[in-house]
């Protein structure tokens, strides 16, 4: 990538990438609005971060335990009352596996 | 007492006069609810109603004082929540459409906390989908409406909680900020809304946009009531894991003690081109205020100020893709009738569920994570935002507060920005650092423009100091309770 003219954004690969299905006029808007905002990040690329750390969360905590005790999950039916299919108990997907 | 008069009260108030059985909760309830049938169609602040369970939470409020066992301030006083946070058996759709059917199988950390307080729950209200935005037109269902000016947006995301406040559907809302999607909105509808700092406040129940800068916050008329309704809502959630192990003082105490000389600062970066100049006089009045006051006002300069926007427009997309994952036509959310295949339900179900704006952002930030970009976006980014980190850092050795702006404009029309983000994006361009940084920020009422649109004051605090930033915050409010003119619109 050049530091100047970002390359443009391939929408269908990046749309791929993301699952989401994009109209041929979505694709359109798109590509112009975004390649807008991706110049507009170039102002990061001027920024000096030798040697500076990456901050993943403001005030980060670590190794943070729960005790190893059984808690009350959700019943079956409370699990799947927002599934939109379900049967036998079960999530209902189409088939992932090849003949 | 006439329900037009209830309404106007504030949570404080409502609170005495519930304590000296004045009234009772029922008829506050019922005056919320008079009033949203009288406003709510032309200002939409909410998605959905449950008239008979908010009126069954108010009677067994009654009932518990009544009997002496009332729960505390609390007690019988309705508070809405914005339609991200759940509250068990009732729905939750982010304003998306491929969360139309969802009803919420458990209770938010902050649901809980408000139910235990005696809290009356009620209605769900309007946002940006997922809480992207900054305008409330990116709701599936329709935009919420300036009840200052309906020609006007309320902002955004949290438009529903801050407009429900404006026009006095409900005394508190909550509503969530990421990049200032509480405080924006207060300030373009005339009323206080903070975020606190990043881990005062559990995140378990909120649907996530951005989690490492997502905060919930609450919406009231004065900032005693705000203070209130905050030491509520936070403290220590084992159920959420960046929540902060730390004492919660009782604020609304501490906002009434004496307030010793304070240092406030004007970053000069925030003082420059793009500030309306009604915004910026308003503020100018309210700096003289403090400096009458006795407090000391000095310019300090956060040089990293221009790379917010785009560090966070990085950092945010990156996690909302990330986050919205869960959204795939499986588990809990419609699926498409089209799907063929698994990768068929996750694409065509998200192509049809999702609106423009979570597209756009999912695929930005699906493209700052991808192979051959991480490290010129988001790992650049993280790195620029312990720059800006360390730039409030330095200033907060000075100073004890931060004054800014709020917005850089009142309220704009619809459509103004809608179809141009960078414009969009820079609404937020004085709220958005201080969750890049984690810090508590309130955006409280500084006076109106000559059009009679509201505008907003931002104070900043340090990291957890949340009792002296609403102190210095109430020293203002208490004297000029802006937050409590209701707008001509609503009024009976």
């Amino acid at each position: 990538m050049s530091e100047s003219e970002p390359n443009p954004m391939d929408i269908d690969y990046v749309s791929n990438l993301a699952r989401i299905e994009l109209s041929e006029k979505e694709k359109e808007k798109f590509r112009g609005q975004l390649g807008d905002v991706l110049k507009y990040f170039e102002k990061l690329q001027e920024v000096d971060v030798e040697g500076v750390e990456p901050t993943a969360h403001a005030f980060p905590r670590y190794n943070v335990w729960d005790k190893d005790t059984a808690k009350k999950p959700f019943s079956v039916d409370l699990a799947l009352q927002n599934a939109p299919k379900s049967r036998n108990e079960q999530i209902l997907v189409p088939k992932v596996v090849e003949d | 007492m006439s329900s037009s008069a209830l309404v106007e009260k504030t949570a404080f108030d409502l609170s005495h006069l519930l304590a000296n059985k004045e009234v009772s909760s029922v008829e506050i309830a019922q005056a919320c609810l008079s009033q949203i049938d009288r406003v709510d169609e032309q200002v939409h602040a909410f998605l959905h109603r449950d008239d008979q369970d908010f009126l069954a939470q108010a009677r067994a409020s009654d009932e518990r004082r009544e009997k002496g066992n009332s729960l505390g301030p609390l007690d019988g006083i309705p508070v809405a929540l914005k339609d991200v946070i759940s509250v068990k058996g009732q729905p939750l759709t982010a304003a998306s459409k491929i969360l139309q059917n969802y009803i919420s199988p458990y209770d938010a950390t902050v649901t809980k906390k408000l139910k235990d307080a005696g809290a009356v729950i009620g209605g769900r209200l309007n946002l940006d989908e997922f809480a992207m935005g900054s305008s409330t037109e990116n709701s599936a269902y329709g935009p919420t409406r300036n009840p200052w000016d309906l020609n006007c947006v309320p902002g955004g995301s949290s438009g529903g909680s801050s407009a429900a406040v404006a026009a006095r559907e409900a005394p508190l809302t909550l509503g969530s900020d990421t990049g200032g999607s509480i405080r924006q909105p207060a300030s373009l509808c005339g009323v206080v809304g903070m975020k606190p700092t990043y881990g005062m406040v559990s995140r378990y129940g909120l649907a996530a946009f951005a989690s490492s800068l997502d905060q919930i916050g609450p919406f009231s008329k004065t900032v005693e009531d705000t203070a209130l309704l905050l030491e509520i809502i936070s403290g220590h959630d084992p159920l959420d894991s960046t929540s902060f192990p730390t004492e919660i003082p009782s604020y609304s105490s501490a906002i009434n003690q004496s307030l010793k000389p304070c240092v406030l600062g004007l970053p000069k970066e925030y003082f420059g081109e793009g500030m309306d100049d009604e915004v910026r006089n308003a503020v100018n009045l309210a700096v003289e205020f403090y400096r009458n006051q006795g407090h000391e006002i000095v310019e300090v300069s956060l040089p990293t100020t221009d790379l917010a926007v785009p560090v966070y427009y990085v950092i945010a997309t990156a996690e909302a893709s990330s986050n919205l994952a869960r959204y795939d036509g499986i588990r809990y959310t419609t699926r498409s009738d089209r799907a063929q295949n698994a990768i068929d339900v996750y694409a065509k179900s998200r192509g049809e569920g999702f609106g423009e704006e979570v597209k756009r952002r999912c695929i930005l930030g699906a493209y700052g994570l991808s192979s051959g970009y991480y490290d010129a976006y988001y790992l650049r980014a993280q790195k620029t935002r312990t720059l800006i980190r360390e730039d409030f850092n330095r200033v907060f050795k000075e100073v004890d507060a931060i004054l800014t702006p709020t917005a850089p404009t009142p309220a704009f029309k619809f459509g103004e920005k809608s179809d141009d983000p960078i414009s969009m994006y820079l609404s937020d361009i004085y709220t958005i650092s201080t969750n890049l940084a984690g810090l508590p920020a309130i955006s409280v009422p500084c006076g109106f423009t000559k059009g009679n649109l509201p505008i907003g004051l931002q104070l900043i605090g340090r990291a957890f100091e949340e009792s002296s930033l609403l102190s210095i915050a109430h020293a203002y409010d208490r004297e000029h309770k802006f937050g409590c003119v209701t707008p001509s619109l609503v009024k009976e």
